[in-house]
């Protein structure tokens, strides 16, 4: 026994079978009591549960044990309410320390038993090696920040921004695209009640941008982010819009202004029709506003932004056409505009990220044919909508310019006759890049619903029309999904249990879809005007840079990785920081809102009380040992730690609002002057020294 | 101090490994492995840090002496320390440690350094699997502590 009066609790979790069916605990628990300094050796089916923890409290209360050591799951979910229970038993928190023998013992080695139990034993040893040198810490307290930032304007990030505006929380919503509205801007109808998605959202789309509250940053990007829980540091980049939206009004003189020649695929249409260089992203869009795509634009008047204008004989200025279209000059070119845009820095509490989703290219599967009219289910909602290039009249995909070109002389009052070819027969493929071991295992989600719901809507307006969907199997476990199923059977959509191997264009433009029907057992061949596929759903591009920027995980898939799976749905593992929508992994709408508003509710919860507990796992300089060599100041990542003048000599000292306890300046340090709390050089060394000698602790 | 288990007969020998994890990456990718049920040898045992950037060379070098065959440090991938840059740091150590262990007569193979991430459970499986093959491979430890506590 060392000198102080140290008594340690070991407190063994079973986990119900999830330890107890690996590790033998009788034998764990024998060899736990015969470690120094240890008190008391207890077990139980789940040492987490109510009184699981009332073993421990009741322990600490008798006066048995003044450390405590749990045996359990992971300190990553369950570190905290150990912690908690030790706290409230009256015992200072920080006298608790986690052998991990679940996690990274049991379920890990299920079917070496004797191994596992052996491995168990050494866990604990460790653990109760450091236990014996644990101090108490008391908790610090940080202010907080009541701004939140909400990363993405699209159908989550505006329920998050409102739920948090009017909670009383300033919200600043950044989002990439020059208007809010997202990926549900672009869809037709909405399952499963095939209510119109441009009327449930645009007023939203209204609501949060006229929000006294929320404060819209669009057209911008998430440069690096600085900081902590409560106080992060964003610098985000307005990109240049090379208009002035101060006095553009939306009118859109600008855009039909703009010369044929620098027209280029719209996003918003999926590609499906043209833009100019200068556009507003969607008639509804929120803030209307016009923007200048420097890659497209062909510089018509001669001139850039800020240069000279050329001059006609008689002096005058030659002024670009959407220069000459705009009433307000907002387009005018005579100031120079920085590309880079402009940097603003905002100051939050909290970040919520809902960046959305995008979908696969069909370019990547070149057995579906290059034929214009096999299209992505994405692009079948643009063809079907009223917003869309033919303002919802349904004709094949390689007909568009036709449509856009008679459109166009009919504008302008001339007599002309549409000869755009009407489909007879459309045919949906399921689980395209879903599903998929050469493209995405995972199940998009989504994709059953809204092909029924496109074959529904296709059905209803078109009854002549024959529908033919080929799915691997139908998948429709929501509220209301099936009945929605059902009802798009019984219209006489017809469906194939089976996978499309191929689509091949015919000399007519038609489609020839070679196919399997798992129910016959044969290959099934049929002629198609229109093949949709549902491509898979993908994280944004970007979304794994920002994900570092904000130091939060990304998983195998490329979606933002949550804490935990059921616990903790929407956390990160950085705090403060939360996960919304489709960034975390395919979903529909109504699941999408629901974790937008647990966000926001999470955010909320935070930021409400004003200030935090936070752990008092940082380090501190001895100034007694410090010789003053500066090193630890400049490794710090945070600069929080900076030379003072200590009793007429040069000492580092560290700031202990910026450390973050990283350890960094510790391990540096060739004095050993620096201690991080909590994993402390003495602790670190008794347990590696513990595990070396397989469970054999030292005598200190 | 006690010495340690006696060391046994070549057959029954098993690799003692310790892998020094850092919270944000390689400890959550350790926990994954367990919770998709990816198994690797029990030999692995880990011990938590904050950030690989914590790990002190004396903390590999105190594992050698005292019996370890194998130390792994596990950190996030490079850019994605939740600290900035802590494995960056890590990295020049790690190199400078293993020039000086090959001093001491250990094989520089017994000390590695690997990025996992916390999304990573099956690398963290598959390297452990391997680290453990080469530990094997390598055999016991050739330094004993009691030679280097007697110096």
């Amino acid at each position: 026994m060392s000198d102080k009066d140290i008594r340690i609790g070991v407190y063994i979790c079973h986990c119900g079978e999830n330890i107890a069916g690996a590790v033998n605990i009788n034998e764990v628990a024998e060899f736990a009591k015969n470690l120094p300094d240890v008190a008391v050796v207890r077990d139980y089916l789940f040492m987490c549960s109510d009184p699981g923890q009332e073993i421990i409290k009741e322990d600490i209360r008798k006066g048995l044990v003044n450390r405590v050591v749990v045996a359990a799951c992971t300190p990553r979910t369950h570190e905290p309410i150990f912690r908690r229970a030790c706290e409230d038993a009256g015992l200072n928190k920080y006298y608790f320390e986690m052998a991990n023998i679940r996690d990274q013992c049991s379920w890990a080695h299920w079917h070496e038993k004797e191994k596992a139990t052996e491995k168990a034993k050494q866990l604990i040893a460790a653990a109760v090696a450091k236990a014996r040198l644990l101090e108490p810490l008391e908790d610090r307290y940080v202010e907080l920040n009541k701004n939140v930032m909400v990363v993405g304007g699209g159908i989550a990030g505006i329920f998050a921004a409102l739920d948090l505006a009017n909670a009383g929380f300033k919200v600043y919503m950044v989002e990439k695209n020059p208007s809010i509205g997202g990926n549900m801007a672009k869809l037709d109808k909405t399952f499963p009640t095939n209510d119109c998605s441009a009327c449930i959202l645009t007023p939203l789309m209204v609501e949060v941008a006229n929000h006294p509250n929320v404060e819209l940053i669009t057209y911008a990007e998430v440069e690096s982010v600085d900081g902590s829980v409560g106080n992060f540091k964003v610098k985000v980049r307005k990109k240049q819009t090379y208009v002035d939206w101060e006095k553009c009004t939306g009118c859109g003189a600008c855009i039909n202004a703009c010369p044929p020649k620098a027209r280029v695929p719209d996003e918003f249409n999926e590609g499906l029709s043209l833009r100019g260089a200068i556009y507003i992203q969607f008639p509804q869009a929120v803030p209307k506003k016009a923007v200048i795509d420097p890659d497209a634009c062909i510089r018509c008047s001669g001139r850039w932004f800020g240069e000279e204008p050329r001059r006609t004989k008689d002096g005058k200025p030659i002024l670009a056409p959407c220069e000459k279209a705009c009433p307000t000059g907002a387009c005018s070119r005579d100031e120079p505009r920085d590309p880079n845009g402009e940097l603003i820095e905002l100051n939050v509490g909290s970040i919520i990220v809902a960046t959305g989703y995008k979908v696969m290219d069909k370019k990547q599967f070149k057995e579906f044919s290059d034929s214009p009219n096999v299209i992505t289910a994405l692009q079948m909602e643009r063809l079907i909508t009223a917003t869309g290039p033919t303002e919802g009249k349904l004709i094949v995909p390689s007909d568009i310019p036709k449509y856009l070109e008679w459109k166009k002389k009919v504008e302008k009052g001339k007599e002309a006759e549409l000869e755009a070819r009407k489909p007879k027969v459309i045919t949906f493929v399921s689980c395209v890049g879903s599903r998929d071991n050469r493209y995405h295992t995972y199940c998009s989600r989504v994709c059953c619903m809204y092909m029924l719901k496109q074959a529904m809507l296709l059905k209803e307006k078109y009854p002549e029309l024959d529908i033919y969907m080929f799915f691997i199997d139908v998948r429709t476990p929501g509220k209301d999904f099936d009945e929605y199923y059902m009802r798009c059977r019984n219209l006489g959509i017809k469906i194939f249990k089976g996978k499309v191997g191929g689509v091949q264009k015919l000399p007519d433009e038609r489609l020839l879809v070679k196919g399997y029907d798992a129910d016959l057992g044969k290959p099934v061949e049929l002629i198609s005007d229109i093949v949709v596929l549902a491509t898979a759903i993908e994280p944004n591009t970007d979304l794994k840079d920002l994900a570092r920027k904000l130091g939060i995980n990304v998983g195998a898939e490329g979606f933002l990785r949550e804490r935990h799976t059921k616990l903790y749905p929407v956390d990160t593992m950085t705090e403060g920081i939360f996960i919304a929508g489709c960034a975390q992994g395919p979903k529909d709408i109504p699941d999408s809102v629901a974790q937008a508003k647990a966000a926001a509710s999470s955010a909320a919860s935070l930021l409400a009380p004003g200030k935090m507990k936070v752990e008092p796992l940082i380090s501190e300089v001895n100034p007694e040992k410090c010789t003053g060599c500066g090193i630890c100041v400049e490794l710090c990542p945070y600069g929080a730690i900076e030379m003072v003048e200590y009793n007429g000599k040069r000492k580092s000292k560290i700031n202990e609002t910026l450390c973050k306890g990283c350890g960094v300046c510790a391990a540096a340090c060739p004095s050993k002057a620096i201690t991080l709390h909590g994993f402390t050089y003495e602790q670190v060394v008794a347990q590696i020294r513990t595990i070396a000698k397989k469970g054999v602790i030292e005598e200190v | 101090m006690i010495e340690g288990q006696e060391e046994g007969k070549m057959e029954e020998w098993e690799p003692n490994i310790i892998v020094i994890a850092c919270n944000w990456c390689t400890y959550q990718a350790a926990d994954l492995a367990g919770s998709l049920r990816y198994s690797y040898p029990p030999t692995v045992k880990i011990v938590r840090v904050p950030c690989s950037g914590r790990v002190e060379p004396e903390f590999i070098i105190e594992a050698l002496i005292n019996g370890a065959d194998g130390v792994l440090i596990g950190g996030c991938h490079p850019g994605d320390c939740h600290y900035k840059n802590g494995n960056y740091k890590a990295l020049k150590r790690f190199e400078l440690l293993k020039s000086v262990i090959e001093e001491f007569g250990i094989e520089p193979e017994r000390v590695r350094l690997e990025w996992i991430s916390g999304s990573e459970g099956l690398k963290f499986a598959e390297v452990m699997k391997e680290f453990n093959d080469t530990i094997r491979k390598l055999g016991p430890n050739p330094l004993k502590w009691k030679e280097i506590n007697s110096v």
